[in-house]
């Protein structure tokens, strides 16, 4: 529980940060609000030898209304997106669902940027950024990059980041049809999702049901063909591969997967 | 009016809530400034010989001051002898085996030539500062050749593998008679099921952590432990030193729940470390060392048999256990015995046999925790009951009537040799059905199942008792101190670790003496104040402590009436104590008084002190019933809990406040081990909930409000009429909630749930049961 030595950085700026991570080479990590990255590093699986603390610069920490879209700065917290009143209006899937991240000591140092750079497919925002159809920014040494949610989530814990660039806005379009939900399956109330399903009026996206978050292709087809929603469900599982752990094997999250997305059609369907 | 019995707030608490608590690893005593760390280094493997241990690399490493392996243990007196105890035969007489077990099943201090657990300490390395620790301990490098790991009651009772070659066995003690063929003979219906009591771990908010100074000819020792004065005559007896040469301190302590009995090998060895090198050495384990280096608590195998007649009335009943002790016998081969005792819980029961094995395990040691061996009972008795109930078609609460022991057999002899001094059972039953409106639940219950609801509401029933101050023979200690300032001091042997000591003795002082609660300190856990006491657990504290203080307050009481007689020239008969205003008077003569300054300071050089040593002939046996509503979820197995009701009859209650909060907290660990915690370990022995992400602890989230209803009856054994109140909740909840939870789907065929009841357990259930399966 105690991390090996790293040199710690701090940076005031986003390009502050860029020529710390150019200098600190590979070996370079940044640090937002160390949900992710510091339990890795005291339990020694993560042993970066560099941190670059960009958990200070305010330039990074915004929601906003811009061109039709909602743009979102990386270092917000979940607790602000989760209370935004503008997201509460105009994205009421991702503001909830940010407050179903962690517990309350979790969403005030947590940030959305540093949720979707460590990509666990476990977490919730992945998702819910998919079904969104959100673009993230990102800025680098050789300047700055939009890529679609659906490009971004590369694998477990891998992300179309290159080396040294930073996630730096989420660009989110306003949705043209409002039902939505968030099903968060736990055991209890802190923890990761065993399954979840955002849904989007006619997008749905599953956590926890792969190595990212994956879209429910099958299940947004049937819908749209005009199926029945327990009908179009039960595609809920197709094309996943879910994890096999204590929380739960892989017959039984294919089971919640159905299950949920169900729910998630109905409760969106009832508030659109 | 008495104090006692009144919502006085804890005193404890504005100190302990606002950062104000000293706990070891807070110390910053002069004897430690200059302390260097402990890290020890453990055993990733489950089962290995050690070949080799290398440690040139980490002695070069930065701060490294030694590097310490069982090589450099000479200087220990060697084991105890050979007690005869190694896989033998307990009898069936009563006699549980001595633990922990010497010869071959002796636990080394550092492993010698072979590992028994992932967790085991192998060597120490010890640095100038924390966090070069933990990268030195990196750099020692032991070969190990693993062993064929040993996980699992069946896998040890194989045998086919065994930790300790020359016991030639991985059982280590054998109890009770083989099954007697008739015992079911006349019984109408016999429901026989093997159910688990999953291995917990304790997670104290405090882990363990301890500190140590030789110096002068004597030994100094800080431990987060529940019992100081344990703690030093083991200490005396593993390092070959005389007690009176050793000093052992428990400053605040942030829990034990029975974890922190006495010592474990770890703090033995950072007091033998300090002595070793002549340096002060501190240490204070990570979360990760305490989930799997701590002893864990409960891993029982059970067979329960339950027989009787189609009308309800039980006959018989026998539980056969497997307890996994983990790798070494420490006390976790004593808890079955416990078990054993108190088998058929509040029912009478005519016929009753038990029978236990104890082995031994590639897994962390068991060891007490929240109940230590009768929450296994409870939970046992309570499953069967309600197998029982629904094979024969009747209520679960109008079988536990029929079957409660009635309140006029009281002392009860059960079949199982425990006598039970006092009790209500069917009172505390009624009591709680009532107060959660059980027949309108049912009604409820009724109503969705004939809709079909998704969501299924079930009632879970639990009605225990349970066994306190168990070694009540052995007593407990209090001195108290009246000073010419018109304070008081109390020195007790008991020892607080969350518990509420410093309110509860010090409403003691004041319901005796009128001496005001503010002005009295209670002094615990230091053995060259206190050198004679035994410390906190079994929910023995204020039925053996908290007597030993009211004790030597009337004593104290009685040398003030002649002082004050002395004082006020009157006879000693003539004397009265204000106990509302503090002072002494002659009696019909209110105006003349004296105050405990005045009277303290004219006792002369002895001044007003008095010694208790109490000891009582035989436990309490505290009873009760537990009802959780739950709500399942029948499309994905989650169980939300609506209510809890409880009666849990402690005796009579000395502070409302202190017995609700130990029932909030031993009902929140109770629903926590129904629906959520478990430690595993997979087929090589390795632990995969080893953090506290995977090992769920529960939130208050997770719980409803507890609703408590009051229910006293004294017990008689004691003047306070107390039983104790510690571990209810674990043994009343449990079962409870894994009740409700398997009634809530028992019209869809399920009979039965193991515990944690997952989610995933539950849908796996209903879909098995919908299948025939």
């Amino acid at each position: 529980m105690i991390p090996a030595p790293f040199t710690y950085t701090r940076a005031a700026s986003v390009d502050e940060a860029l020529e710390l991570a150019v200098q600190g080479g590979e070996d370079a990590k940044f640090l937002a609000g160390g949900h992710s990255l510091l339990p890795l590093m005291k339990l020694r699986l993560a042993v970066p030898e560099t941190l670059i603390d960009i958990g200070r610069i305010g330039e990074l920490s915004y929601i906003a209304e811009q061109d039709g879209h909602i743009v979102i700065g990386a270092l917000t917290s979940h607790d602000a997106v989760a209370r935004s009143g503008l997201l509460g209006s105009e994205l009421p899937l991702l503001a909830h669902a940010a407050g179903q991240v962690g517990d309350p000591q979790v969403r005030h140092r947590g940030t959305i940027g540093g949720s979707l750079a460590h990509a666990d497919p476990a977490a919730d925002l992945p998702a819910v950024i998919l079904a969104l159809g959100a673009t993230l920014v990102t800025r680098g040494a050789s300047g700055s990059r939009e890529i679609p949610a659906g490009d971004f989530f590369l694998d477990l814990f891998e992300t179309a980041l290159r080396p040294g660039e930073l996630l730096t806005e989420i660009r989110i379009p306003k949705p043209h049809v409002t039902g939505w939900s968030y099903q968060k399956f736990t055991k209890r109330g802190i923890d990761w999702a065993i399954v979840g399903v955002a849904v989007q009026g006619g997008s749905v996206t599953l956590v926890n049901m792969g190595s990212t978050p994956l879209r429910a292709g099958a299940v947004e087809r049937a819908v749209a063909a005009g199926s029945e929603l327990r009908d179009a469900a039960a595609h809920a599982a197709e094309g996943t591969s879910p994890p096999d752990d204590l929380n739960g094997g892989r017959a039984y999250r294919e089971h919640l997967a159905r299950v949920l997305v169900a729910r998630g059609l109905e409760e969106a369907r009832s508030r659109s | 009016m008495s104090i006692l019995g009144t919502r006085v707030v804890r005193t404890e608490d504005p100190r302990l809530l606002t950062a104000g608590g000293t706990y070891v690893d807070d110390l910053r005593v002069p004897e430690l400034t200059q302390a260097a760390r402990v890290t020890f280094v453990r055993s990733p493997i489950a089962h290995a010989l050690i070949t080799g241990i290398d440690a040139a690399a980490a002695r070069e490493a930065p701060g490294v001051l030694a590097v310490l392996t069982a090589n450099d243990l000479d200087d220990l007196p060697p084991p105890p002898p050979d007690d005869g105890g190694g896989g033998g035969d307990g009898g069936d007489g009563g006699e549980a085996a001595p633990l922990p077990l010497g010869g071959p099943w002796t636990e080394p201090l550092l492993a010698v030539d072979r590992v028994r657990f992932v967790g085991e300490p192998v060597a120490m390395v010890i640095t100038t500062e924390h966090y070069q620790g933990e990268d030195a301990a990196e750099l020692v490098s032991v070969d190990y050749e693993p062993l064929p790991p040993v996980i699992g009651a069946d896998a040890a009772l194989a045998g086919e593998s065994l930790l300790f070659p020359a016991a030639g066995t991985n059982v280590a003690v054998t109890f009770g008679a083989p099954a007697d063929a008739t015992t079911f003979d006349g019984c109408e219906v016999v429901v026989e099921r093997t159910i688990e009591n999953q291995r917990l771990a304790p997670v104290p908010m405090e882990g363990r952590a301890a500190a140590a100074v030789w110096a002068a000819g004597k030994l100094t020792v800080w431990v987060s432990t529940q019992n100081a004065q344990i703690s030093r005559f083991v200490l005396a007896g593993a390092l070959g030193l005389d007690p009176d040469s050793i000093r052992v301190v428990a400053p605040d302590v942030g829990g034990g729940f029975g974890a922190k009995i006495g010592l474990d090998r770890d703090a033995l060895l950072v007091a033998w470390a300090a002595k070793h090198t002549g340096r002060a050495l501190r240490w204070a384990e990570t979360r990760s060392e305490n989930l799997l280096g701590m002893t864990h608590g409960r891993a029982q195998r059970q067979v329960i048999k339950i027989g009787g007649t189609l009308d309800g009335r039980i006959l018989a009943y026998r539980l056969e256990i497997v307890q996994d002790t983990g790798a070494y016998p420490r006390m976790g081969g004593f808890l079955p015995f416990l078990t054993s005792l108190m088998a058929t819980g509040p029912y009478d029961i005519g016929t009753a046999e038990t029978a236990y094995r104890v082995i031994v395990t590639n897994t962390t040691p068991i060891s007490a925790y929240r109940g230590a061996g009768r929450p296994e009972a409870t939970a046992a008795v309570e499953r069967a009951v309600d197998l029982f109930a629904v094979e024969i078609g009747m209520d679960p609460a109008d079988v536990r009537r029929i079957n409660l022991v009635p309140p006029d057999k009281f002392p009860f002899n059960s079949p199982c040799g425990a006598v039970y001094d006092t009790g209500a059972y069917s009172a505390a039953l009624d009591k709680v059905l009532a107060g959660a409106g059980y027949q309108e639940l049912r009604a409820e219950q009724a109503r969705r199942r004939e809709r079909g609801d998704v969501r299924q509401l079930g009632i879970g029933v639990a009605s225990y008792v349970e066994i306190t101050a168990a070694d009540a023979a052995g007593g407990e200690t209090a001195r108290l101190v009246v000073h010419d300032d018109g304070t008081a001091t109390v020195y007790t042997g008991s020892s607080a670790h969350g518990q509420g000591h410093h309110t509860a003795w010090a409403m003691l002082v004041q319901a005796e003496l009128g001496i005001d609660m503010d002005k009295v300190t209670v002094v615990h856990g230091d053995t060259d104040l206190i050198p004679l006491g035994v410390g906190t657990y079994a929910s023995r504290s204020l039925q053996l402590g908290g007597v030993a203080v009211q004790k030597a307050a009337v004593d104290v009481r009685e040398q003030a009436r002649r002082v004050a007689a002395d004082m006020l020239e009157a006879s000693e008969s003539d004397l009265e104590l204000d106990v509302d205003r503090g002072l002494w008077h002659v009696r019909g003569d209110p105006e003349a008084s004296r105050t405990w300054a005045q009277v303290a300071g004219h006792a002369g050089e002895d001044g007003l002190a008095a010694s208790v040593n109490y000891t009582e002939g035989q436990p309490t046996f505290p009873f009760g019933t537990h009802l959780a509503v739950a709500e399942v979820d029948t499309e994905t197995g989650k169980a939300t809990m609506l209510r809890h009701v409880t009666v849990d009859d402690a005796g009579t209650v000395l502070s409302p406040l202190l017995a609700e909060g130990q029932r909030h907290g031993g009902i929140a660990q109770g629903v926590a081990q129904a629906l959520l915690e478990e430690m595993r370990y997979d087929a090589a022995g390795n632990p995969v909930t080893g953090t506290l992400v995977d090992y769920a602890i529960i939130t208050a989230a997770e719980l409803p409000s507890f609703e408590l209803l009051a229910s006293e009856t004294p017990a008689t054994i004691n003047p306070l009429g107390a039983k104790g109140i510690g571990e209810a909740g674990t043994i009343g909840a449990t079962p409870a909630t894994q009740n409700a939870v398997i009634d809530a789907v028992s019209h869809l065929g399920v009979r039965h749930i193991d515990m944690p009841v997952t989610p995933e357990r539950v849908w796996t259930a209903i879909s098995d049961a919908r299948e025939g399966r």
